[in-house]
């Protein structure tokens, strides 16, 4: 909301500057967002009368004006204004003047005419974004005063975010109220006389609704002139409250809205048929609002309607049907009270945000609309001319929000606030705030205006004791708390720890959007359905990924593309999976790599980053935590099929994938070169085992080397299982240190080279010894796998 | 006799000094102290000497052969010295090469700030705590005490999936499990993803928050301010100015707004803090009773204190980042000078 400091002022003025007053309000909870000049920057520019007005001897648009100035003589200015005309005052910009936009004012021969200056629209002077001709100034403006003095431009425009909370500053008064309460002034509302009925026209009104519209008050005007052009003063007002002007009608209601905080609504009232009732709509009704929006009703929402049809969405917005028009002569002035409950979340169900939907969904103060719809009637006869008639209230007392005692209890004022306050200081407070304060045995009964929806509790009562003392008046402590030791868990890896490894590496990690492009995600996993948004922001970041891939592979496109030739990202982070109907939130851990093993080095070639490079990482992982895992091939859509493996644990859980990228999808995304990825389930990489002391071999170790004649569909890893299938616990290791195949092998076969670490706890193996084991795995091998030792 | 041994000496002191290696060397030993060397030999002739005689020739024989004893240590050693410095000299390197191997990269901005700020709430005992990313309503909103249609939710730009289930907008969700879960007294901190539909020059759509609160029996909003007053000058490491503004969130009250000295111009005003002086860091306040009867805590026995910030909006104002957006582009030019 928006307010203008001079309107702020003739209601309660205290004495401190623009700043001090803004810092008050930031620091009462009515926070400021900005301060801007009620106009931009201009000088010398005075009101001005047009004595005669002739055409240009040389152009057909341009006119030369005698304008009085308020100088000894009139000065000849030339003006194309299409309503240029004698009589009429206007603003005149001097010679010397200077306008918005740094545009000095000198003097001209305009196609060969002398002009002393310029006659000026609403656009020149920087009031509004578009002018149709002159800026026309009232009969009565004094010729000669500066512009700037005449239409109190000199004046700030306060723009202030206010919490929901806080509806009852949604006015001037508003917060003039609030003013007051921190200068420690009084201030008073201007009350306005009843005006004078001068005949008896009714409209009779029936509220169906009586909890949703507790108070409606009714009233018709006639004979309204709703063609005259609304006055200067209460444009400026309005203009600084950042509102159009849109006739002398709507105009006053939407002054009366800022100045109070009532929201009002001026029907034709000869478009009306009937009784006003306010009901809740029928599922098979339909209502064209103002905005051209036509919006289909049902028993949910309250509406304003006639005897025909609905007419109005009650609180939010009137209907186009019976608006106010130029052809209107009477009309029928709505003022009411609408339960929050009843408005809140109706604007925005049919995407609609209006002034007064926002102010009847926090809470307008039910006892205003007597004087509202008197002063917005005042307005409207002062302005618009025309004749009252008497005010048709209907009031369910019962349904207005009952303003109850509140009870503060003195302790819990210590108890949450930290601070001892004197009796007297919290009296003071309360009354301040204009609530009546009742003293009780344990503390005090409070009860609030009725302009404060925000006063239902005890701990709202003590809210407005900090706010008004001052939360920076009140201490502050170091806090002593109450603690016990930490922990320090061993069963599981730590995800720092994790990352560490990885930075180690030299993988760099990446925070990824969560939602991502749905069609990355069809091509990553086809197999899996995504979890969609129902309001995404853009289509690339309309599902919940199953993958953290998705948002890696994105990332290092922008880097491909961005000249980058070697990527290493890491991410931790949430996958979303729908699993039969539920929604799964698994942690996991993800990464990519692309391009050369390491940074281009002296000494020594460099190479493409591998399968194995990748696969080394993971081990070294997984090493940390002591546990053992497989790394089985096996086939992943997003993964080369020969070139993937799914990673699992020693009780046989899926652990993750790793693998390179299809060559497929590679090509598709953009990239030229092979891009490496894995996927890890975050908690159970994480599971750690705790180490439990093995008494170490008094004896030496011996390793025997074997070169074996293999098949090629024999992996090493079935190698390793035959051996560990032996069962003897006297091989320690196996390492495998060459695959070779070649000259000296024949093709479809390859030779793999391994060691064996030998060592007994018992004694030192003997050369029989070892051949016997030797020869048993040997035999194993070869009846298992076919597998021959290599000549 | 002694004539003798004088020649032996000097022509073994001549022999030394021929020798050109540690072979020669040990050549020239043998010759002269092996078992048939000249020395030896000299040495075993003693025996036929009359013992008077003996002594004095013994005698003379030690003398020369350590004398040549001596010259060849101190060949030796020579020769040993001259190779070493020849093998350094050989294998000197240049030591500006640079080094070879993996290079090192590092964490995200965001996870650096985080475990900076989760170090901070360590020290004194608060347990850092995960929630779900995607949130039913109920923890989300209903029990922070912000029901269907109340203004409030208009704060939150609420990413949906259906009527029920929501992308989290906060991570003070976290804190309803928790109550749910555990008695007071409590201390934890909640770091983690939220995400708000909204996107612009100052909105990512997702951006990560650290929820924080307290309860215990006698907690108020003056160890609140305590909390946070240092917290902001330890994530700062300056003695760093705050005030506190009346705010309004559901599920606290007293309710606050977190405001610092601008860390750019030290609160002179500038573009960053608009001129004020003041930057918004972080909400807080006195947990609603509303929020303890939701967690089944009773709210006359216990009293609690809740905070939250922005991570990035911090990690902005301690490195100088002026793009929210460079947080989830993954630049590796942007990342990397975080390292």
């Amino acid at each position: 909301m928006q307010i203008s400091e001079a309107w702020l002022r003739e209601l309660v003025n205290p004495p401190v500057t623009t700043e001090q007053l803004v810092e008050q309000l930031t620091m009462a909870g009515l926070e400021v967002d900005s301060v801007s000049p009620a106009a931009a920057k201009f000088s010398g520019v005075v009101v001005a009368e047009v004595l005669s007005v002739e055409l240009h001897p040389n152009a057909d648009k341009l006119k030369v004006c005698s304008v009085n100035v308020g100088g000894e003589e009139p000065l000849q200015i030339v003006c194309g204004a299409s309503n240029v005309r004698q009589g009429l005052k206007i603003p005149a910009a001097l010679v010397g003047a200077e306008l918005p936009g740094d545009f000095k004012i000198k003097k001209s021969k305009l196609r060969g005419e002398l002009s002393l200056g310029m006659l000026c629209s609403t656009k020149e002077l920087g009031l509004a974004e578009d002018a149709d001709g002159l800026m026309e100034l009232l009969a009565d403006a004094p010729v000669g005063k500066d512009i700037r003095e005449y239409l109190a431009l000199n004046d700030s425009i306060i723009e202030l975010d206010l919490t929901p909370n806080r509806a009852d500053c949604l006015s001037v008064e508003g917060v003039a109220r609030e003013v007051a309460v921190l200068n420690e002034m009084d201030w008073s509302v201007a009350m306005t006389d009843s005006v004078a009925t001068s005949h008896q026209d009714t409209k009779n009104v029936t509220v169906t609704s009586v909890d949703d519209c507790p108070r409606y008050l009714g009233r018709v005007i006639k004979n309204v002139n709703p063609n005259i052009e609304t006055p200067l003063w209460m444009q400026e007002r309005l203009r600084r409250a950042g509102l159009r002007s849109l006739g002398p009608l709507v105009d006053v209601t939407n002054y009366v809205l800022l100045e109070m905080g009532q929201p009002l609504h001026a029907f034709d009232a000869d478009k009306l048929q009937g009784t006003i009732s306010i009901r809740p709509g029928k599922a098979d009704e339909k209502l064209d609002l103002l905005n051209d929006q036509v919006i289909e009703l049902d028993e949910d929402v309250l509406v304003i309607a006639d005897d025909n049809q609905p007419l109005a969405l009650a609180g939010v917005m009137g209907g186009s049907v019976t608006a106010v028009s130029d052809t209107t002569q009477n009309i029928f002035l709505e003022c009411a009270y609408f339960a929050p409950e009843s408005i809140a979340g109706k604007a925005r169900r049919f995407g609609l945000h209006t002034d007064s939907s926002h102010r009847f969904e926090r809470g307008v103060d039910p006892t205003l609309q007597h004087r509202a719809i008197e002063r917005a009637t005042q307005l409207i006869v002062e302005i618009s001319g025309g004749s009252a008639g008497p005010v048709t209230e209907v009031t369910t007392e019962a349904s207005l929000p009952p303003r109850s005692p509140v009870t503060l209890r003195r302790q819990r004022i210590e108890k949450i606030l930290g601070v001892t306050l004197l009796d007297e200081q919290v009296i003071a407070i309360f009354q301040r705030l204009g609530m009546s304060v009742n003293e009780i045995s344990e503390g005090w009964e409070i009860t609030p205006p009725g302009f404060r929806f925000d006063i239902a509790i005890e701990a709202d009562l003590i809210e407005e004791i900090g706010r008004i003392y001052g939360y920076n008046n009140l201490p502050t402590r170091s806090l002593l708390m109450r603690s016990e030791l930490g922990k320090a868990t061993e069963a599981e890896l730590s995800i720092d720890s994790a990352k560490n490894l990885f930075v180690a590496k030299g993988y760099q990690e990446a925070i990824t959007y969560s939602f991502v492009d749905e069609e990355i995600q069809q091509i990553i996993a086809p197999d899996d359905v995504p979890i969609s948004l129902k309001n995404p922001i853009s289509a690339d970041m309309s599902v919940m990924r199953t993958t953290l891939w998705c948002g890696l592979l994105k990332a290092a496109q922008y880097n491909v593309n961005r000249q980058q030739t070697r990527v290493r990202f890491f991410e931790n982070g949430l996958r979303f999976i729908n699993q039969d109907g539920k929604i799964k939130q698994h942690k996991a851990l993800a990464g990519l790599v692309l391009g050369q093993i390491n940074e281009d080095q002296w000494g020594e070639k460099t190479r493409q980053v591998d399968f194995f490079d990748l696969k080394s990482d993971i081990e070294s992982l997984v090493a940390l935590t002591g546990n053992k895992v497989t790394f089985v091939a096996d086939k992943h859509p997003a993964l080369h099929p020969g070139q993937s493996a799914k990673i699992i644990t020693a009780d046989n859980t899926e652990l993750g994938w790793m693998g390179m990228l299809h060559p497929t999808i590679e090509k598709q995304l953009g990239f030229d070169q092979s891009v490496f990825l894995f996927e890890l389930d975050q908690d159970l990489i994480l599971q750690k085992n705790i180490p439990a002391f093995s008494a170490l071999s008094k004896f030496p170790s011996v390793r025997r080397d074997l070169a074996l004649i293999v098949k090629e569909d024999v992996s090493v890893g079935a190698i390793q299982n035959c051996i560990t299938s032996c069962s003897i616990n006297i091989i320690q290791d196996i390492v495998f240190f060459d695959v070779y195949r070649g000259q000296g092998v024949d093709d479809g076969f390859k030779s793999i080279a391994l060691g064996l670490i030998l060592q007994d706890d018992k004694q030192t193996l003997t050369d029989a010894g070892i051949d016997a084991i030797v020869s048993k795995v040997l035999d194993k091998l070869s009846n298992q796998l076919s597998a021959k030792l290599r000549d | 006799m002694s004539a003798n041994i004088e020649e032996i000496l000097t022509q073994a002191l001549q022999e030394l000094a021929k020798a050109s290696d540690l072979n020669q060397l040990e050549q020239v030993r043998v010759l002269y102290l092996g078992k048939k060397g000249a020395f030896t030999q000299q040495m075993k002739q003693l025996g036929k000497l009359e013992p008077e005689q003996r002594r004095e020739a013994g005698q003379i024989i030690n003398t020369a052969k350590n004398t040549f004893q001596a010259q060849l240590d101190a060949s030796k050693e020579a020769m040993q010295n001259a190779a070493l410095a020849e093998r350094l000299a050989s294998e000197a390197i240049d030591v500006t090469l640079p080094g070879r191997g993996q290079s090192v990269a590092g964490l995200h901005p965001v996870t650096v700030t985080l475990r900076r700020i989760e170090k901070i709430f360590a020290s004194v005992g608060f347990q850092a705590v995960e929630g779900p990313e995607i949130e039913d309503d109920y923890h989300n909103f209903e029990a922070l005490n912000i029901p269907a249609h109340h203004p409030a939710r208009a704060m939150h730009d609420t990413f949906y999936f259906d009527a029920h289930t929501v992308l989290r907008t906060h991570t003070s969700p976290v804190q309803i499990r928790v109550m749910e879960s555990e008695k007071p007294p409590l201390k934890v901190i909640a770091p983690g993803r939220v995400y708000r539909c909204d996107s612009d020059i100052t909105h990512t759509p997702m951006f990560h928050q650290v929820e924080g609160f307290l309860v215990d029996t006698d907690v108020s909003f003056v160890d609140l301010k305590g909390v946070v007053y240092e917290f902001l000058s330890r994530f700062f490491e300056k003695d760093i100015q705050v005030r506190f503004r009346p705010s309004y969130f559901p599920f606290t009250e007293p309710s606050a707004e977190v405001d610092i000295e601008c860390v750019m111009c030290d609160g002179k005003g500038c573009r960053v803090c608009g001129q004020t002086g003041w930057l918004e860091v972080m909400g807080c306040g006195m947990i609603h009773p509303e929020v303890f009867n939701s967690v089944g805590i009773n709210s006359d026995e216990f009293t609690g204190f809740a905070f939250g910030m922005g991570v990035e909006r911090l990690a902005m104002l301690r490195y100088g980042i002026n793009d929210l957006r460079l947080f989830f582009e993954n630049d590796l030019k942007f990342l990397e000078q975080f390292n």
